[in-house]
């Protein structure tokens, strides 16, 4: 065989890389798949601006920062946001009272204290929480913790059918292996000399967990209770199903109220006739909640490149 | 002799530290126990007021006004058929942008925006994917109430999830393999084709079987764009469908209800019967969603062993 001359050797490899039509035309879908997620959220936030514009032009900005009523359906029809706001407030509140002790605890546990064998046993019973489909919380909130726990224990007159409370409860249940799983990460992170130093020191276990892996992997836990606010906010259905569809302004966990989400799924259920202003208050709530989530998902984000970066 | 040996125990504020220290072991093990014993409680519970309403009359039966009669039929052929568009339409498209980022995409600024475009996407609340799909598949493309829209609409839900995955899953794989099949001639996709991707193939399937549980679980999305309640037929093509396509895709237009949908509308019936067929509806998903999860976990092993 002889030895091709270079030259030649060139051209015939940049033939095989670029000259085949059929490598370009791959590069070519790839790049299509990939502008598939661009123009979806290219699209969430041109309907969500679109058509909340419909709705602005009813109602005035000042009317829907500013009032304190949500009475789309009857007359006098009002649109304080304010109160659906402050359902979805109170829900969050109560679950992340419930869940982030919990869950960070579960964590540390998990990180500090368990053997490796009795870690690979639970965490994956922990995870399976998360895979749970939130419509089976949302009837447990409804028939176990309204109907069996919280009306038979605080008595049925003080506690309504439809609560805040329990809703915020499988909320919590919903976000725990969110928190515990990803602070769990954090912790598992942090390098074993900061450990062993501290214990060199005479720290005991606890002292270790509290005041060194705890602060060295902050910023990891704030990003996993960020992320767990965001999906607590947008969750619908649990909130639709257990804590009611009365939009008020209350601080009373016992009472129902509505969240932005319980509101759209309200919409959603047919009540509203298109081009209705209630129907387009819809994508005005939507707007509202798509930037409250996103502020939040987009600062765990940044904790967590933090996190990555300071470790890893 | 005992007496004389050297006895390593701490007194005084050392001790409580100590104590204290021993006894903050069993606080942090009741908390996770709490959580994990809480899966088990809902099991129960729901077995305990469901297994009675299970029968094989549940899965065939269509919905009824008596809650002894009513079924799961419809809603379990419009979660099958809805699974099939949602994968079919979804899948493709999450594979093809993961090796783009891992493989293809110039290392810019673009490529950031993609990344943390997919990270935001991955939290958007479902209901918001409702509200895209009602108004742009539903309104905009006239494809109405349909499986069509529905299982469009869930495509792009998951879409973010199964790209995560599927990158991780490319990420794992050993850059020597790229680079001998490059050394060896090969052009960057043959080098993805016939290297890469075989290799990555278990991790994408785990990820991609995760986000199909996670869209036979959703609810609210199909909800906003009107997965209805109550169906009286059976949604989707039908058998005969299959050899005549315009059958087919009359049957791919047809409204539809799922699962989850059914179990919504069994919780809130004001008729307290009725909560037992949400119970016995609750068994049926989660043994689909467990058994999904089941499935990814052992390819997940398996997999890693070779």
């Amino acid at each position: 065989m002889t030895v091709a001359d270079p030259g030649n050797m060139n051209e015939a490899l940049k033939k095989r890389q670029f000259g085949k039509p059929r490598e370009s035309v791959i590069l070519f879908v790839l790049t299509l798949c990939a502008a598939v997620s661009l123009v979806t959220t290219l699209l969430i936030v041109g309907v969500l601006v679109r058509e909340s514009a419909t709705f602005f032009e009813e109602v005035s900005f000042r009317d829907f920062f500013l009032e304190t009523e949500w009475q789309p359906l009857f007359e006098p029809v009002s649109f304080g946001i304010w109160e659906l706001v402050a359902g979805t407030l109170m829900v969050t509140f109560w679950a992340l009272l419930l869940a982030v002790p919990i869950g960070l605890a579960t964590a540390v546990y998990l990180s500090e204290y368990a053997h490796p064998n009795t870690r690979k046993v639970l965490k994956p019973i922990l995870e399976a929480l998360a895979g749970v489909p939130t419509v089976v919380y949302a009837y447990f909130a409804l028939t176990f913790v309204t109907q069996d726990l919280l009306r038979p224990t605080f008595g049925a007159d003080q506690v309504n059918v439809f609560n805040a409370l329990s809703a915020s409860i499988m909320l919590a249940v919903m976000i725990l292996p969110t928190i515990a799983s990803i602070s769990e990460d954090a912790m598992a992170n942090v390098p074993r000399d900061l450990r062993e130093a501290a214990y060199g020191l005479g720290a005991t276990r606890l002292e270790v967990a509290i005041r060194v892996v705890f602060p060295a992997a902050l910023s990891g836990i704030i990003a996993a209770i960020l992320l767990a606010i965001a999906r607590v906010v947008g969750e619908t259905m649990i909130v639709a199903i257990a804590a009611g569809s009365t939009p008020q302004l209350t601080v009373n966990p016992f009472e129902g109220v509505q969240t932005m989400t319980g509101f759209m799924l309200q919409v959603g259920l047919g009540d509203a006739a298109r081009g209705t202003v209630d129907y387009q208050a819809l994508f005005a709530v939507g707007m509202m909640l798509f930037l409250i989530t996103l502020a939040f998902n987009v600062a765990a984000y940044f904790f967590v490149r933090r996190y990555r970066e300071e470790y890893e | 002799m005992a007496s004389e040996q050297l006895r390593l125990r701490a007194g005084g504020a050392v001790a409580r530290r100590q104590l204290v220290s021993r006894v903050s072991r069993y606080l942090f093990l009741g908390a996770t126990v709490l959580g994990v014993s809480i899966l088990g409680f809902l099991a129960y519970d729901t077995i305990d007021s469901g297994a009675s309403r299970l029968s094989l009359d549940f899965l065939t039966n269509y919905p009824s006004r008596f809650a002894e009669k009513a079924g799961l039929r419809p809603a379990m052929y419009g979660t099958l058929w809805l699974m099939l568009i949602t994968v079919f339409s979804s899948i493709p498209i999450a594979i093809g942008t993961a090796i783009w980022i891992e493989e293809f995409a110039p290392r810019n600024r673009l490529l950031t925006i993609v990344k943390i475009n997919l990270a935001n996407l991955a939290g958007v609340p479902s209901i918001i994917y409702g509200i895209l799909g009602l108004t742009i598949f539903v309104r905009f493309y006239g494809m109405d109430r349909s499986l069509l829209a529905g299982g469009f609409t869930l495509a792009l839900m998951i879409i973010p999830m199964t790209v995560i995955a599927s990158q991780e899953a490319i990420r794992q794989v050993p850059p020597s393999l790229r680079d001998g099949a490059l050394a060896l001639g090969a052009t960057r996709w043959q080098a993805v084709r016939h290297n890469v991707l075989p290799n990555a193939i278990p991790g994408i399937m785990t990820g991609t079987i995760l986000a199909i549980s996670r869209a036979v679980g959703e609810t609210a999305a199909l909800i906003m764009i009107g997965g209805a309640a109550f169906i009286h037929f059976d949604p989707g093509p039908n058998l005969a469908d299959f050899a005549d396509p315009g059958g087919f895709w009359a049957g791919l237009n047809e409204s539809f209800t799922v699962i989850p949908i059914q179990i919504y509308a069994w919780t809130l019936d004001s008729r307290r019967e009725f909560q037992a067929n949400a119970s016995a509806g609750i068994i049926v998903l989660m043994t689909g969603v467990m058994a999904l999860n089941l499935l990814a976990a052992l390819i997940r092993e398996r997999f890693r062993r070779n």
